[in-house]
């Protein structure tokens, strides 16, 4: 049974932590251990959801003569397989037990588990005790390690092969080559990784004062205090995070890789802004203009819908702990991969130039404050903005203030934000599979 | 984008027909979840539902959680109607709906949803086509107002359908051409079925895109965009009474058209074992083996399809489902493996197990292991308790959903466009928490033989030398 859709995976498009108008409540609180904790109580919905961050992504493996790259992702993936007194099967089983889901990943700044359970009582205290166990006594099975090591290594082989990864490869390594954001996994790199790195990472980044504890769903706050404090109490004493260097810009620069798919991969951008920067309304405004805003983009307009040159074109600025990517980025037939490139290259120095219009302002606030309940409907949207703002240390009232923000955003400002930060000749093009 | 986790080899599975619902799992277990979850229904409290003297069904489900609606447009028309020589005619019209009515500019669609505070978009698949906006709730009434005025009046301007076959064509270059194990499984349906529509890919063969005219796709429109051909779906914080005076208004004026003879084009039986291999530039290699089985036509009188999906649930249903442990997990001869396996379709069903074998493993062997999990199902059938976390997994799906209206409204979408009203979606519910062990064992007996089995093998190639190792930087340009 298959389908196909019209735009390709349009959530990715824009900023991840634009938030809400007159959002729902946030409480904030440090628990006794030191983990801050952030809840909203939501009752709609039997359900509870929790998820814990840590400042223990890919950008935190500190570097060694020895490139160890995949630490962070691995750590976080053996979490769960044999804890405790259990072995990963009978943490599967167990899960399986009361429908409970044990999930998250790591990226370059954050590690996170997170958990959706049903909120009776049964189910809610099995689930939790199982997330307390996979936290604060994960055991990395050295056989378990092997294992993953071998899919690991197995999975990078494979995304080699495909121009997408490629391209995503070599654009991190292009625009971060001095920076951790620019270290990628490769099979070496993981090959070297052992049990006892594994266990030094989580000891040294899995504390509770490294931790956000996000918390929504159908519990009290009473509730949700005692399992912040259960889920965080028994964790390594980690030290405090530390700060991550700061981002060199790049020289202005085009690599291009052989392959032979049918479609070139065309990524362009540079690093550019911090979480909480204050540049970030008239970013995310001008950016809706230019790419973010799906069919009613610029780039879309031009790319796709005029020339018809691309299924898929977007941008978007991705603030993290150190300064996150700017991306443009498309896919087109290899030999008009120039073509395209050309139009994209134009569309961006006409909106440097000039920046928005009037009327596009105004249809990219009304899209943006009018739309705003649509991005906190569901607590699986909320968890992910809780986690944002603890994570990276947002103001409370930021769901509260997101729709005032976005209209009060003016023409001059996006030209100024996007001159200021969207700077060519540092700008960074990787083209994989283009003639 | 960000829980993206590079450690875990992902199985791209491109074609699933929830794709555009960016789920973080993994693609093999969202299809499974989906086909069982839109049978278990518990969380129904209350759709509504009208019919229109034009024979528009409307469904209602109010839920006021948040000042959003999800309204959804559902045509009985996918790409398992269309014929030879326009494979991908469904797809190219669901396109062309954003280019433009009587009255609107093309692109003037998305702006109009746009400027309520709104995100819209448009699905395909082998059985229905469907489109949908997410907006403000108050703003429900333009999106009808809009969905009912290309429902009637859409324009179909041949310079708009040559840029848009363009993008369709880049949209296959992505989706399939340069995505090995897509190719497999569009290769492996057009070898098992011979006969029946689902052999055609619903993005279409290229050769038919290239030779696809506007006339075409007006032909589509024509046949199939009818009132008494659709049914809207609106889910969220709305009044029933409000959004039925609404739909009259907007698309109550609508005429009802004749709909064409749907003929079954059933598939001949097959009677012997298919194998077929695909080569692609790729690392890994990865196995597919389909055999057909039976789909549910009557609720109640049959048993097999529920058994079915239970077998697909005790295979790959959860984290602790058998084919992780045994072949990933255990005797660690795949990185990936899955199940999947949907009662539910318009057409004709395939139970499909696929995998991408270890380091050192072959395909052959894997073909074996796949094979050896269903035949122990078959000889020593399934645990009680085994079976029990399957239908646990489906219950808390069920309440899971309510976190979200889309996914309501896609349960009563898709259930509808198999023929499935959404009051007996409880029903289905029932059924499969019905299914014993006994009834597991036995269509694991019944229906993996040789005769009815397609094995599709994605034969890696490598890349040119020096590609992708070989780059070039150019420096200031």
């Amino acid at each position: 049974m298959g389908a196909t859709t019209r735009l390709l995976c349009a959530c990715v498009l824009g900023l991840h932590a634009s938030l809400a108008l007159a959002g729902p409540k946030i409480e904030h609180w440090t628990a006794p251990s030191g983990a801050r904790v952030f809840f909203i109580e939501s009752r709609v919905v039997p359900i509870v959801d929790v998820q814990v961050d840590f400042a223990a992504g890919g950008a935190y493996v500190a570097e060694a003569t020895e490139d160890k790259a995949g630490v962070a992702g691995l750590t976080r993936s053996l979490l769960d397989m044999g804890a405790g007194e259990l072995d990963e099967e009978k943490i599967a089983d167990r899960l399986a037990d009361i429908g409970a889901r044990l999930g998250g990943g790591a990226d370059q700044d954050r590690a996170s588990v997170s958990l959706r359970t049903l909120s009776s009582a049964r189910e809610r205290e099995a689930a939790l005790a199982l997330m307390q166990m996979v936290l604060q006594q994960p055991a990395f099975p050295a056989a378990v390690l092997e294992r993953e090591k071998a899919r690991a290594i197995a999975g990078i082989r494979e995304a080699d092969t495909r121009p997408g990864s490629i391209a995503a490869k070599r654009f991190a390594r292009a625009l971060y080559p001095q920076h951790p954001y620019g270290r990628v996994p490769t099979a070496e790199s993981v090959a070297r990784i052992t049990r006892e790195d594994l266990i030094a990472f989580y000891r040294a980044h899995y504390g509770a004062r490294r931790a956000v504890v996000s918390i929504i769903g159908d519990l009290s706050r009473a509730e949700a205090e005692a399992i912040a404090q259960r889920l965080t109490a028994g964790l390594p004493d980690a030290p405090e995070k530390v700060s991550l260097p700061e981002a060199a810009l790049p020289l202005r620069d085009t690599v291009r890789v052989e392959h032979p798919a049918t479609q070139a991969h065309i990524q362009l951008g540079l690093p550019t802004v911090r979480r909480g920067d204050p540049d970030f309304f008239p970013l995310l405004v001008g950016n809706y203009i230019l790419g973010g805003g799906g069919f009613v983009s610029r780039l879309m307009k031009e790319v796709r819908e005029k020339r018809g040159y691309a299924y898929s074109v977007y941008s978007y600025f991705q603030p993290q702990r150190s300064r996150g990517p700017f991306q443009i980025g498309l896919q087109t037939k290899r030999e008009q991969a120039q073509a395209a490139l050309k139009v994209v290259e134009d569309v961006l120095a006409e909106f440097l130039a000039r920046g928005p219009t009037e009327e596009e302002l105004q249809a990219a606030r009304r899209n943006l404050a009018d739309g705003f309940p649509l991005r906190i409907d569901s607590n699986r949207k909320l968890i992910e903005f809780l986690s944002v703002i603890g994570f990276y240390d947002l103001p409370l009232t930021y769901l509260d203030d997101f729709p005032r923000k976005v209209e009060a955003v003016t023409a001059a400002e996006i030209r100024a934000a996007f001159r200021k930060h969207v700077r060519p000749e540092h700008m960074v093009t990787v083209i994989v599979a283009g003639e | 984008m960000w829980r993206s986790d590079r450690t875990r080899v992902q199985n791209p599975c491109e074609n699933d027909p929830v794709n555009f619902i960016r789920s973080g799992n993994d693609p093999m277990k969202i299809r499974l979840f989906v086909s069982l979850a839109m049978a278990a229904g518990a969380a129904l409290a209350n759709p509504h539902e009208k019919i229109l003297a034009n024979g528009l069904r409307v469904i209602v489900q109010e839920d006021r959680r948040a000042p959003t609606a999800v309204h959804m447009v559902w045509y009985r028309a996918g790409s398992m109607d269309e014929v030879d020589g326009t494979s991908g005619v469904a797809h190219v019209l669901e396109h062309m709906m954003f280019k433009g009515t009587r009255t609107l500019r093309p692109g003037e669609f998305n702006k109009r949803v746009a400027a309520a505070g709104g995100r819209d978009n448009a699905f395909t698949s082998l059985d229905y086509t469907a489109y949908f906006q997410q907006v403000p709730a108050r703003r429900l009434g333009e999106m009808m107002a809009l969905e009912a005025d290309r429902m009637a009046n859409l324009v179909l301007d041949p310079k708009e359908f040559a840029q848009e076959i363009r993008v369709v064509m880049e949209e296959r270059r992505l989706r399939t051409e340069d995505n090995p194990q897509a190719l497999v499984y569009e290769k492996q349906m057009a070898a098992a079925f011979q006969a029946h529509p689902y052999r055609r890919p619903i993005i279409g063969w290229m050769n038919d895109l290239e030779n696809m005219t506007a006339a075409d796709a007006r032909d589509w429109y024509r046949r199939w965009y009818a009132p008494n051909n659709a049914y809207v779906v609106v889910v969220g914080d709305v009044a029933k009474d409000e959004v039925f005076r609404l739909a009259e208004k907007h698309y109550g004026r609508i005429p009802r058209r004749a709909l064409p003879e749907r003929k079954p084009q059933s598939e001949p039986a097959q009677v012997g074992i298919k194998r077929l291999s695909v080569k692609a530039p790729a690392k890994l290699p990865y196995v597919s083996l389909a055999w057909k089985v039976p789909v549910l036509r009557d609720l109640h009188k049959e048993r097999e399809p529920y058994a079915l999906e239970m077998l697909a649930g005790v295979l790959d249903g959860h984290e602790a489902a058998r084919l992780a442990r045994n072949l990933v997990r255990d005797a660690k001869v795949a990185v990936s493996a899955g199940a999947g396996y949907d009662a539910t379709v318009r057409g004709e069903a395939l139970f499909v197990v696929s995998g991408t074998p270890a380091e050192g493993k072959g395909v052959a062997e894997l073909e074996a292991a796949l094979r050896a999990e269903i035949a122990r199902v078959a000889n020593e059938g399934v645990g009680a308790q085994e079976l029990e976390r399957v239908k646990t997994q489906v219950i808390a799906a069920q309440v899971y959903k309510r976190d979200s209206m889309m996914a309501q409204a896609m349960e009563i979408g898709r259930s509808e466009a198999v023929g499935v009203h959404w009051r007996d979606i409880d029903t289905l519910l029932e059924k499969i928490r019905s299914v014993t062990a006994e009834e597991v064992q036995a269509v694991a007996k019944k229906y993996f033989g040789d005769d009815t089995l397609t094995v599709a093998v994605l034969d890696p190639q490598p890349l040119p030398e020096g590609a992708p190792q070989k780059s070039v930087s150019t420096g200031r340009h």
